[in-house]
């Protein structure tokens, strides 16, 4: 059996004869159904693992790069004086697009998930957080650091460099975590339709020895068995596929936090990537059979 | 035809057949006889290209059988009629289906639909068997069946291994008479087999000559049968 466009076209024209040579397998032919839709399934998983650790490490890296904090620690009665020194040097600072202090209702919200919602904050010394948005040339932070110290003595600058650089390298960890998965699933497929086509090229030994006898070519013969295991890949697949998609389909929202965190779903054209996954299937079983086919017919005159 | 020069084929160790020269020319007659084991069915697979010679030179059609690919010896099957000598059949498919196979395999599905088969069944006498599956059928059945899958593509050799083993004297009669027929339509014939009541009611109806595997060599018979 020869890749070309031929014989790929024989797996999907078909020739209802030559499918009848090969005896009908009801129950092995349940189990690669089975098997198929099951990694399928898991596929899609591993895809939308991946695709949101993608999200995720590009926001992080990209998105929270271009946002500081500055943190203003001051006994109560000094935090606005404060605040209002800060906010004034941003102003003159380059590479701020903006600058605003966060309020109390704000604050309270970030909170509230450790606190609870009934946290009375003006009571407490909780610093007074100021949001920077940069500019894309960005703030020299040292530099900011110095006049801060001299003019705002409360004033401590965050560029999130600290926490984020280990969570980018966590995220994209994460999506390589998930192609190594896809990968996995991928050769467990041709594995598994490599025993499968196998056992039944082995079943089937006078089946083949008559064809051959009669004078039917390898093509013709492999024809046969690579047209069986290919269709039955791509259903259980594209079954198992539908099943996944669905289920990332119903997964709980995050919420609020899904801005941040980002949800484990397909977004946008991230939806066609799925559609793939049968593809690749029955190109893995096309190929596996083949192979297996071709080892067969090779022991036999 | 079918022609083997000086050809050797040895198992493992041993070597079973030397020596062998023979030529089937067309519209001839051949039986091939000589005790079991002494290498008659593996002459035969040497005729079709289901084993090479381990020496000398095998030519079907005029074709020396190490050239030929894969591909080319299934086309030459479909010159070949062969009947085994343990037929087998695709045991899922009615008889039908198993006689009209070597169409089906070689892209004439139309044919194998055809008015033919239906004569060709009766030929052989199984009209009331078209739809049995083959594990149904009774010895000689198979045998029968066997023959008119051989046939159907109107094959320029028929080559049967004991193609009377398992039936009695009648059927085997029959089966002959079908063989000899053929023949008579300038099909090569080619049949091995240990039954010499069988060649002697041959030599009846048609001129046929009897080659026969003593010692590793192949032998004309005489008069004597």
């Amino acid at each position: 059996m020869r890749l070309s466009l031929g014989s790929i076209r024989a797996v999907f024209t078909g020739d209802k004869e030559a499918d009848k040579v090969v005896p009908p397998s009801g129950f092995t032919a349940q189990l690669t159904l089975f098997a198929a839709a099951a990694m399928a399934f898991l596929a899609v998983f591993a895809l939308a693992l991946s695709l949101a650790a993608g999200r995720l490490a590009q926001s992080w890296g990209e998105e929270l790069a271009r946002s500081a904090t500055i943190r203003i620690v001051a006994p109560l009665d000094q935090r606005q004086v404060q605040t209002d020194g800060a906010l004034r040097i941003l102003e003159t600072t380059r590479g701020v697009a903006s600058a605003r202090a966060l309020t109390d209702a704000e604050q309270q919200a970030l909170l509230a998930p450790w606190f609870g919602p009934d946290l009375a904050l003006s009571d407490l010394p909780v610093p007074r957080l100021i949001e920077v948005t940069e500019t894309a040339e960005g703030i020299d932070a040292a530099g900011l650091r110095l006049r801060l110290a001299a003019e705002v003595p409360g004033a401590v600058l965050d560029d999130h460099a600290r926490w984020r650089a280990p969570l980018v390298k966590a995220a994209s960890r994460l999506r390589l975590l998930g192609w190594v998965a896809i990968v996995l699933i991928t050769a467990a497929v041709a594995a598994m339709i490599t025993l499968a086509a196998q056992a039944a090229l082995a079943a089937n030994g006078q089946v083949i020895r008559v064809l051959r006898l009669v004078g039917a070519t390898d093509d013709y013969i492999a024809t046969a068995f690579v047209r069986r295991f290919t269709l039955r890949a791509l259903g259980g697949a594209g079954v198992g596929m539908v099943l996944g998609m669905l289920t990332v389909l119903l997964l709980p929202s995050a919420g609020d936090a899904g801005n941040f965190l980002t949800g484990l779903g397909f977004q946008g054209w991230h939806w066609v990537l799925p559609l793939l996954i049968p593809v690749l299937a029955g190109a893995v079983a096309f190929a596996a059979t083949g192979a297996a086919a071709r080892r067969t017919l090779q022991e036999l005159t | 035809m079918i022609e083997l020069e000086n050809v050797a084929y040895s198992y493992g160790g041993g070597e079973l057949l030397s020596d062998i020269s023979l030529k089937l020319a067309p519209g001839s007659f051949h039986f091939l006889t000589g005790p079991s084991g002494a290498g008659k069915t593996t002459l035969m697979k040497l005729c079709y290209g289901a084993l090479l010679p381990t020496a000398g030179h095998v030519r079907l059609f005029g074709a020396d059988v190490r050239g030929l690919g894969r591909d080319d010896i299934a086309v030459v099957r479909r010159r070949v009629g062969v009947v085994h000598q343990d037929v087998q059949f695709l045991d899922h498919l009615s008889v039908a289906e198993n006689v009209a196979l070597p169409l089906s395999v070689s892209g004439r599905h139309e044919e194998a639909a055809g008015g033919d088969l239906g004569e060709l069944m009766s030929w052989v006498g199984l009209t009331n068997h078209v739809n049995a599956l083959p594990p149904e059928l009774s010895g000689g059945e198979r045998q029968r069946a066997a023959l008119a899958r051989a046939v159907i593509m109107s094959p320029d050799v028929v080559l049967a291994d004991e193609p009377t083993g398992n039936v009695d004297w009648d059927m085997s009669q029959r089966l002959l008479r079908l063989l000899i027929e053929l023949n008579k339509m300038g099909k090569t014939v080619l049949i091995a087999t240990h039954d010499l009541g069988l060649i002697r009611a041959t030599k009846a109806h048609v001129q046929a000559r009897v080659l026969r595997i003593a010692n590793r060599k192949i032998q004309l018979a005489g008069a004597d049968l």
